[in-house]
């Protein structure tokens, strides 16, 4: 029996149960928003205890860096993720998530081979891209500045 | 003798005369925990690495199918065996103090089809008075290797697979060999059919399953084609990791040809978890998903006569991660090993 490779891709994708992609937008929606108010909570209270707007947002980002690399090193931040996806990914608590679960699973390959060259394996791109278009964008603001468009 | 195209019938049926496996936490509590010869609950086997420890439990697997079959590592003659790993570390230090002449092999998932039927062949040729065949697979080592690390979050599809933290071992002796022994073989082996890879396009890791029952289809058609046999001539037809996507491929193929499977197809994948407690989605995955599987539940069926032939087909998914970031579709084997009852 020869099998249609073209009709065996359709017919697998058909039989391949699949996430409710409508459940997964309302956790993402509902945890995202979580996280984000978290984040507002603590700015506020920074700025209450008398910082400076700039100095307040820093130690709001650093804050949830370190809560969210706890989390994962408690093997909590990974069963957040199973349900709220993308709503825990996308904030910078999904970004620290990313470079801590490298750090601590090749920590027995060595500091520099092992940590230090694989930390970023999965971070990594967001980085070089995250650089690589803010090249690009300033490169356009350059040339608009130029023209005297902007 | 050469059956076919691509299988052998042993005139004198190798046996299988001991077999261990030994298991994860998790797979200890699963449905299959009690038939376990040991589940260890620690996952590092009391190792300071993920690789180490999987070396430590086919260290373990392979001194306690030994010692079941009552036999020493200075009478085993070679040791076929196999894991996931890069250049197969977890067996090179699995086996090195064990002082066996040993043949590493791969087929990933299906690992354990194909040590088993290079043991039984040296051992029916009689190259081989006693053999080992072995294969092991750690869920935190596959996922380094394959996936991502263990504390990065993600969201895995309903077809993903959940590696097996497991290893199994079978002791295969000649006739002769068997004889000396005091104890009651547990089955023996009266053929094999090699599989060969097929390629049908899939490039989806995250669903091996649809990757590999054409595979798996191949194999089993082969078997059927080279001895002249049918589905009624099988107690069971195992599969080893095709998962419940897998699974409805391959009867919905066999049910094409007019061969209903339904009833006497198993697939240890779909055995050695419970989904829904377990969050397994798929089932479960890896060299020793199979492995545990023959040697923990299949091999007591067998050998209480309960099941008197079964084909036992593990399945491989033959990608690395360099071929899959290079786009290359995922390549599928499965072995066939046929064991009667003795």
């Amino acid at each position: 029996m020869e099998i249609n490779k073209e009709m065996y891709g359709a017919y697998v994708k058909q039989i391949t149960p699949t996430h409710n992609k409508w459940i997964n937008l309302l956790w993402a929606f509902v945890t995202g928003g979580m996280i984000c108010a978290a984040g507002q909570l603590l700015f506020n209270t920074f700025l209450s205890w008398g910082m400076e707007k700039e100095e307040a947002a820093a130690w709001e980002l650093l804050s949830l860096i370190a809560v969210s690399a706890l989390l994962t090193g408690l093997n909590i931040y990974q069963k957040i993720v199973k349900f709220a996806g993308a709503g825990a990914l996308v904030p910078i608590t999904g970004f620290a998530n990313s470079v801590a679960a490298p750090a601590m699973e090749f920590k027995a390959e060595g500091n520099v081979f092992g940590t230090g060259c694989k930390i970023f394996t999965i971070a990594g791109p967001v980085i070089l891209y995250g650089i690589f278009s803010s090249w690009i964008l300033g490169g356009v603001w350059c040339i608009l500045k130029y023209f005297g468009i902007y | 003798m050469q059956k076919g195209r691509a299988s052998l019938e042993f005139e004198c049926p190798p046996l299988i005369i001991g077999a261990a496996s030994v298991a994860g936490k998790k797979e200890g509590s699963g449905p299959l925990g009690r038939y376990f010869d040991v589940v260890e609950r620690d996952d590092m086997f009391g190792a300071d690495s993920w690789e180490q420890a999987e070396s430590a439990m086919q260290k373990q697997t392979f001194q306690l199918a030994m010692e079941k079959a009552q036999t020493s590592s200075r009478q085993v003659r070679y040791l076929f065996a196999g894991d996931l790993l890069g250049q197969l570390i977890a067996t090179s230090f699995g086996v090195e103090d064990l002082d066996i002449p040993v043949f590493g092999v791969y087929g990933a998932c299906s690992t354990m089809g194909e040590a088993m039927s290079l043991a039984a062949m040296a051992a029916a040729a009689g190259y081989a008075d006693i053999a080992l065949a072995a294969a092991s697979s750690h869920f935190a080592t596959a996922e380094k290797q394959f996936r991502f690390p263990l504390g990065y979050g993600n969201q895995r599809p309903f077809s993903a697979t959940w590696t097996v933290t497991g290893c199994g071992a079978a002791v295969i002796a000649s006739q002769e060999a068997a004889k000396k022994g005091k104890k009651k073989p547990l089955a023996k082996i009266t053929g094999i059919t090699t599989g060969k890879i097929v390629d049908i396009g899939a490039k989806d890791s995250m669903n091996m399953g649809a990757a590999m029952a054409p595979a798996a289809f191949d194999t089993i058609n082969r078997n059927f084609t080279d001895f002249g046999r049918t589905e009624q001539d099988y107690d069971k037809i195992i599969t080893g990791d095709l998962g419940e996507i897998g699974r409805r491929i391959l009867l919905d193929f066999m049910g094409e040809q007019g061969r209903n499977l339904e009833y006497i197809h198993m697939d240890c994948g779909m055995m050695v978890y419970d989904p829904d407690a377990q969050d397994t989605h798929a089932g479960g995955s890896g060299c020793g998903c199979s492995a545990v599987t023959l040697c923990a539940y299949f091999l007591r069926k067998i050998q209480s006569g309960e099941w008197k032939r079964v084909l036992f087909v593990p399945t491989g998914a033959l990608m690395s991660t360099v071929s899959f970031n290079e786009g290359q579709s995922i390549p599928g084997i499965a072995h066939g090993v046929v064991i009667e009852s003795v």
